[in-house]
């Protein structure tokens, strides 16, 4: 079954139209805005969790019951904040700039809605730096909407305050982490926090935040007006919804397109992109879920479910749908390389497993890519992998060992033959 | 975040960037980001104000700017913040610069979906123009960085020159952009590929067809 246009929230994803206040109210953003939040803090948190909505944003934590952990009575002194990442940063991913620049409207009524909805008084959207042109955007459509009165005092004449900010960052993926966002926001070097105090609790300003990524926030409004059952009978059981997916690679043709979760992968590809470049014999691998998750190999992605069990059964996962598509002319182990470099050059330095660990798998996957290792070096490669993952404060080092750990799995003897190639040359 | 050395601090340096002030029009800007905190959280600006001290010293200057220590001095007063809190600030993001920079910021992105689409290409022709990685030509135009993924992996490989992208790029499409650049003319930005708008596929879009022509309604159709 295909997914319908009328099914599809980001109507304007391309950009074919204007993304100011009239054209997008004039496609239904903005539309009595005040009855939803009519049905109360606790209506809209149910609505969303008997939506399935996952957060989009890679870890797909249930975006209503991260809601619900918001404090039910805030604090005059402690005032809630809602807190939208959109420093989207993760090699592969392109759809947090296609909301915010077509279509920004969705993203600063979803704020609303979710702020409204988390009890916080404003809310700040943390957009990358590198996004000049697309923070333009946004700043100015924030603008026309408290021109409106949709934003700030009295908001859409439903009686709640509520202010709309953009934070722009300054080139740092590890902002994108959620304390590391908080910390930048305070006016400091990205650097994760320990958790607990979970944002929630104890979050920007020490105040109850909660962080959301641009696409889990941008499809509220849409839920809230179509009903929770429209959104979940999309995709299967636990993995509901609609998605936007970032093709990149060796496809035909590379696009963003918004399809249900679930889709198999060669229907996507097919479908959106013209197939694999060269033939589907061609395909070696795929990175499904942007650069932090394994890759899976041609002959397990083709006919796998596009979601986050289907992914995780493969030992990779969907991650922020950004799609990463290998042929058979790549340098498999130099395209993991660019990525170990890609973690080097982001780990922000707090913890050594990771700012050691970072630097020394990169400098090992550069020895891999040209032979010049021993063979028992894979192993201690996958060792110190496994001493890397876990054992630092965020993700970041987990994201830093999983793509060598994928390459290791399916690809060693790949690893090995450029071993036994390069011993060869160095012999004759 | 390694390898990223401040300019030293000189007589120079002090000399020719000790009176930094904001122009009016800057000054108006770092109040209206101040004013985007709670009260007494101005620190929080200090992004926002790091990077409009960087465009000023940019127009100054004729290049994309920088910041010299005396600057970031101005924007610890500013914020009522020590100095060492700013210098951390500026050493962690990359996308303050620490060395002057020239006219043209030449940020090639390599990082593996760009690099899939031909990132090397593209690295080779700013390089056959004489640019050089983490240097800036004799002439002051070009300064030439490997920069990390910048989002744009549906339309890659990029650059992102100054304050615009320019993506689907071959060797060729690159030149072109920067003579038109060097020439004193602005080129069209974002994807270069004729035909195509976004990030839609290549040929039209396969979805939401409607929206080409029209803005569509699709509420009736729920």
């Amino acid at each position: 079954m295909a997914l319908a246009d009328k099914d599809r929230i980001f109507t304007n994803v391309y950009g074919y139209q204007p993304w100011n206040l009239k054209a997008a109210q004039a496609r239904g953003d903005w539309d009595n805005t005040k009855a939803i939040l009519e049905k109360g803090r606790d209506g809209i948190v149910e609505e969303i969790k008997a939506s399935g909505l996952r957060g989009r944003g890679g870890a797909g934590f249930p975006t209503g019951l991260k809601w619900s952990f918001m404090p039910k009575e805030p604090s005059p002194a402690k005032p809630g904040f809602l807190l939208i990442n959109a420093d989207e940063s993760e090699p592969g991913s392109c759809k947090d700039r296609e909301i915010i620049r077509h279509d920004p409207h969705k993203l600063i009524e979803g704020a609303l809605v979710a702020g409204f909805a988390c009890g916080a008084r404003a809310a700040y959207i943390y957009i990358r730096g590198e996004y000049i042109r697309e923070a333009e955007v946004l700043f100015a459509a924030v603008e026309e909407a408290y021109d409106a009165g949709l934003i700030g005092k009295n908001a859409c004449g439903s009686g709640y305050d509520f202010d709309v900010f953009v934070h722009r960052g300054a080139g740092a993926y590890i902002c994108g982490e959620e304390t590391a966002m908080i910390e930048s926001l305070e006016g400091k070097k990205g650097q994760p926090r320990l958790k607990p105090p979970f944002p929630a609790g104890a979050g920007l300003y020490g105040c109850p935040s909660t962080v959301n990524n641009v696409e889990s926030i941008a499809v509220s409004p849409t839920i809230m007006r179509r009903g929770a059952a429209w959104f979940s009978g999309f995709g299967r059981e636990n993995n509901h919804g609609t998605k936007l997916f970032q093709i990149s690679g060796h496809v035909e043709k590379p696009c963003v397109v918004e399809e249900e979760m679930g889709i198999p992968f060669r229907e996507l590809i097919e479908k959106h992109c013209g197939g694999i470049r060269g033939g589907w014999d061609n395909l070696l691998a795929v990175i499904p879920g942007g650069s932090s998750v394994p890759l899976v190999p041609a002959a397990q992605i083709m006919d796998a479910p596009m979601d986050f069990d289907g992914l995780k059964e493969l030992q990779s996962g969907l991650g922020t749908a950004a799609v990463i598509v290998m042929d058979k002319s790549t340098d498999i182990v130099r395209a993991i390389s660019r990525l170990s470099y890609f973690y080097k050059h982001e780990s922000c330095g707090q913890c050594t497993p990771c700012r050691e660990g970072t630097g020394w798998m990169w400098r090992v996957m550069e020895r891999l890519r040209t032979g010049d290792a021993a063979v028992e070096e894979i192993d201690m490669l996958q060792q110190v992998t496994k001493q890397v993952e876990g054992h630092t404060i965020c993700a970041l080092g987990d994201a830093a060992a999983w793509p060598i750990q994928g390459l290791i799995r399916h690809f060693r003897p790949e690893l090995e033959r450029r071993i036994a190639d390069n011993v060869m040359e160095a012999a004759e | 975040m390694a390898n990223r050395h401040l300019t030293p601090d000189t007589p120079e340096l002090r000399a020719r960037w000790g009176q930094f002030v904001f122009t009016p029009a800057w000054d108006a800007k770092a109040k209206a980001a101040i004013a985007r905190y709670p009260e007494g959280r101005q620190r929080s600006a200090v992004m926002a104000l790091l990077d409009y001290a960087q465009r000023q010293v940019g127009e100054e200057t004729s290049t994309q700017g920088w910041l010299p220590i005396p600057v970031m001095e101005y924007v610890a007063d500013y914020l009522d913040m020590p100095i060492i809190r700013v210098l951390e600030v500026a050493t962690f993001y990359f996308m303050y610069n620490l060395v002057p920079v020239g006219k043209f910021h030449v940020q090639v992105c390599g990082t593996t979906p760009c690099m899939l689409r031909g990132s090397d290409d593209i690295m080779d022709a700013c390089k056959a123009r004489g640019m050089e990685k983490g240097h800036t030509t004799n002439d002051g135009l070009w300064t030439l960085t490997e920069v990390e993924c910048m989002g744009n992996c549906a339309t890659a490989p990029m650059v992102q020159i100054n304050d615009d992208n320019y993506e689907d790029l071959t060797a060729e499409r690159l030149d072109h952009v920067l003579d038109e650049l060097a020439a004193g003319r602005q080129p069209k930005t974002g994807t270069q590929e004729p035909g195509r708008h976004t990030s839609e596929p290549l040929g039209g879009p396969t979805t939401l067809k409607e929206m080409v022509t029209e803005n569509h309604d699709y509420r009736g159709e729920w």
